[in-house]
């Protein structure tokens, strides 16, 4: 069975989705990612699902649960690069994911985590590229 | 005359008597066209449809009006029908010219034709019926070509998304809103939100005419793709009878901006990537 790895990032974890999840590998990341986010103590999750070419009602609802149960678990849920496809697809089925945050991109959902939300691990991991002018 | 199942005695006598037909028909035709056309042209005109018939049906059999041997018909009822249209003659005048050529054979046929004789001018009549029908096909076909490349370019035309500054687009709505066009605008904005690596997108419905529940459904469903793929939308352009008939269907917005005007979205929009417009001078004056 195939897992879908998480990346811990500072107080960060990553979740990058390469490939079309099905039903079973989903519920996998689903009880894997809280069982991390518990382990360790993570406030802020990143989901990339750049990678995901084709969603149904179920593999939506379960990007709605990862984003709740990460809510219970105090850590707020990013979801990053859906494709336009999968976007419409979740709208002509009518699913909202009911309030999770998303971004276009990595680099993004970083952002709004270590802006909006101040994390500590994320300001550590310094991801926009050097600046003329910066120290 | 014998006649078996192969020589159809109204063919060989369109054959035979080709010069007084084609003045008949032409008589006719430019009759019906209320001399609209000179009468050399179109005894012309006729005269080349007569002989590429005759020509068709050489050898004497009736043929079917969809056969290969009549392509060549076919082409020129094709383009005389697109030539009329052209003219602005209508499809019904065009094809009733061809039906006038059975006026013309009849008259050819003498007081008192003989039942074969008959029979066979029915069968013929048949033919040259199928052939009028056709110049009525090419005109509807023509006509629809133009309607659906005109609905594509309208498509086209009426659904640009264009980058007002780094990170915020705008997609000028004109025109009214269906299904197939909030698809069209939703996947060309949401590829070009991806392209760009833009985060707001202002939605400006100024060109659009009127807002019902559909129109206002479907621009909800753009917004809630965009915001899936971490976009926000602003919606400008909104007129007074507008935010009036929107009112008094119960539509809601919900937290979605709305402005009147499309600079008022610019300026929230800026705001929110953490620039401002000041004068050159206050600037100037700042630095």
């Amino acid at each position: 069975m195939e897992r879908v790895p998480i990346l811990k990032l500072g107080d960060v974890l990553l979740v990058s989705i390469q490939i079309d999840l099905e039903d079973e590998v989903a519920l996998n990341l689903q009880a894997d990612l809280a069982e991390r986010i518990v382990d360790t103590g993570a406030r802020g999750v990143l989901v990339d699902i750049s990678g995901l070419e084709i969603v149904d009602s179920f593999i939506g609802r379960v990007f709605a649960d990862i984003a709740a149960t990460s809510k219970v678990l105090d850590a707020e849920a990013v979801v990053v690069g859906m494709r336009p496809a999968v976007a419409m697809t979740l709208v002509d089925l009518g699913l909202s994911l009911g309030g999770v945050r998303t971004a276009l991109n990595v680099e993004k959902g970083l952002k709004i985590l270590r802006e909006d939300l101040g994390l500590r691990g994320v300001a550590e991991l310094d991801m926009t590229p050097d600046r003329p002018g910066d120290t | 005359m014998t006649q078996g199942v192969e020589a159809n005695s109204v063919v060989l006598l369109l054959r035979e008597r080709r010069d007084d037909v084609v003045a008949a028909w032409a008589e006719l035709v430019a009759a019906r066209m209320q001399r609209r056309a000179s009468e050399a042209e179109v005894r012309t005109e006729v005269g080349n449809l007569y002989d590429a018939l005759v020509a068709a049906l050489g050898d004497g059999r009736v043929l079917d009006s969809t056969a290969p041997g009549l392509d060549e018909v076919r082409a020129q009822l094709a383009e005389l029908s697109r030539t009329r249209a052209r003219v602005g003659y209508t499809p019904s005048e065009t094809a009733v010219s061809v039906f006038a050529l059975k006026e013309a054979v009849l008259a050819q046929l003498g007081e008192h034709p003989s039942p074969e004789a008959y029979a066979d001018f029915i069968e013929v009549s048949r033919l040259i019926d199928d052939l009028g029908l056709v110049t009525f096909e090419t005109y509807v076909s023509t006509r629809e070509e133009v309607i659906a490349n005109q609905t594509d370019e309208l498509l086209e035309l009426s659904t640009p998304v264009v980058k007002l500054w780094d990170g915020i687009l705008a997609v000028p709505l004109v025109g009214t809103l269906d299904s197939a066009r909030t698809q069209v605008v939703m996947e060309r904005l949401l590829q070009t939100l991806l392209d760009t690596e833009s985060d707001r997108a202002i939605i400006d419905i100024t060109g659009v005419p009127a807002v019902d529940t559909q129109v206002a459904q479907h621009l909800l469903k753009t917004i809630v793709a965009a915001r899936l793929m971490g976009a926000d939308c602003i919606i400008s352009g909104i007129r007074p009878q507008i935010a009036q008939t929107v009112v008094g269907l119960g539509i809601e917005f919900g937290d979605i901006v709305t402005k009147a005007k499309l600079s008022d979205a610019l300026e929230i929009a800026l705001s929110e990537v953490g620039l401002e417009v000041v004068p050159k001078r206050a600037a100037a004056a700042e630095a």
